[in-house]
């Protein structure tokens, strides 16, 4: 298939691609590593009347450290965030999904910034967004601003980023020492698309868990926080025992879909067999 | 019409295109590159897989527009001017890696990528190494065993000649 047709603008720096954004107005559409939305195009699900390419922004790519948490360009593939030293020592759980999003070539060219503006609630980076409290850093026509992950992501492939505005870099606070982190992903084998995703982060305290922190992909309209398993579990004695008790009430809040990847029964019970998996490993139970 | 500056198999183009043209469809139907096929046509089945800067992609999924000042390696580019064969391809070819071929360019350049970056990959990084190519003939045994094989004669004339079974450029 082939898409129809569109205008294609490859700015040089940020002012003139939030400039070009702003005066494409709702017909124009921002091109990050055209991983999902190439095949959107090509489908014909969607008809933008203008591209505006970041693949020209150098300032958007790079991970960096900044105090006690680390920076991530927005355009900064998932093969650079793979291969990032700083990734793997303060943000594990992101290294460990991103090494699970797609396959070898989707991973050269996808982005860390497009995968969450995508929003696509089978997508698992923005549950690891999520989960790790990211802060997420958009620059606009009204200048720029910090959305914190919570926050950002609104409904099925939908966010809180602004007309004409673009997500610029996320900041990824550094797990302190005592954190341990795991996701649990279920999917299609050949694609790669989660039907069930847990991310786990817990920190142990003698023999009890002192804080976990539990999100979910694919489990409604944009990635949750299992917020009443994380109270559960928070204080609670590290026991196997302890985990699958509170992993049982995972599905509290959540509105699983139904799809032909399965019912929402089936990710209903995938969901507490999967957050009981994942904070188990997490916690090195 | 926006203008691309690419370089494919070694030699540069300049063209007017559509910014809709896929880069597949540029390679297959202004360069003639008819090695690079069109499989799924949904950026599952990796095909259409070119080195882009050495590393690979689905040729489906790119805009001829994005890849501007930027180097293509397609499967007609791999083996050296008198004909001999690019050691994937060699190992391909000595293993039986292909029932009907169709996959082939895809599976040779996926290979390519994966070495380059893992010299001495373990059976299980092979097949996950290649998860991004389907053979619709199932016939993974032999393209498995033909990545073992290329692997191993990379290493072997590595260490002769200081050359790698990858491709980087």
């Amino acid at each position: 298939m082939i898409p129809a047709s569109f205008e294609y603008e490859r700015p040089a720096n940020l002012d003139a691609a939030v400039r070009v954004l702003q005066d494409g107005g709702e017909d124009a559409k921002v091109l990050a590593g055209g991983q999902s939305l190439l095949p959107v195009l090509r489908l014909r699900l969607s008809y933008p009347e203008l591209l505006v390419d970041l693949g020209g922004l150098a300032e958007l790519r790079g991970i960096r450290e900044d105090g006690d948490a680390i920076v991530i360009g927005s355009m900064t593939t998932h093969d650079e965030v793979l291969k990032s030293e700083l990734v793997r020592q303060h943000a594990p759980l992101l290294a460990q999904a991103t090494a699970t999003v797609g396959d070898r070539q989707v991973r050269h060219l996808g982005t860390f910034g497009g995968s969450l503006s995508h929003a696509d609630p089978a997508g698992d980076l923005p549950t690891i967004a999520l989960t790790l409290d990211a802060q997420l850093h958009a620059t606009g026509p009204g200048g720029p601003r910090v959305i914190p992950a919570s926050e950002f992501f609104l409904d099925y492939l939908t966010t809180a980023l602004r007309p004409g505005e673009i997500l610029t870099a996320i900041r990824i606070p550094k797990l302190g020492a005592g954190w341990s982190t795991h996701y649990e992903k279920f999917d299609r084998v050949a694609q790669a698309w989660s039907i069930v995703g847990v991310a786990a982060a817990v920190r142990r305290s003698n023999g009890s868990i002192a804080e976990a922190r539990v999100g979910l992909t694919n489990m409604g309209t944009t990635p949750l926080r299992a917020s009443l398993v994380e109270d559960e579990l928070s204080g609670a004695a590290a026991s196997a025992a302890t985990v699958a008790s509170a992993s049982r009430s995972v599905t509290e809040g959540t509105h699983a879909p139904n799809d032909l990847a399965g019912h929402a029964d089936y990710r209903n019970h995938l969901a507490q067999v999967l957050t009981r998996r994942a904070v188990l490993a997490a916690a090195g139970i | 019409m926006t203008r691309v500056s690419v370089t494919v198999d070694g030699v540069s183009y300049q063209d007017e295109v559509e910014p809709r043209l896929l880069l597949v469809h540029y390679l297959r139907e202004r360069l003639g590159k008819v090695g690079t096929v069109v499989g799924c046509d949904t950026s599952n089945c990796g095909a259409c897989t070119v080195l882009l800067d050495g590393r690979s992609v689905k040729s489906c999924s790119v805009l001829a527009v994005q890849v501007t000042d930027r180097t293509i390696t397609t499967i007609e580019g791999l083996a050296a001017e008198d004909g001999t064969l690019h050691p994937v391809q060699q190992a391909f070819h000595d293993n039986h890696a292909l029932q009907c071929g169709f996959c082939t360019p895809g599976m040779v350049l996926a290979a390519c990528d994966l070495l380059s970056e893992n010299a001495d990959p373990s059976e299980d990084e092979i097949r996950e190494g290649i998860e991004g190519n389907l053979c619709r003939c199932t016939g993974y045994q032999n393209i498995v065993r033909a990545v073992q094989a290329a692997a191993s004669e990379g290493r072997a004339s590595s260490a002769s000649t200081g050359a790698t079974t990858g491709v980087t450029s």
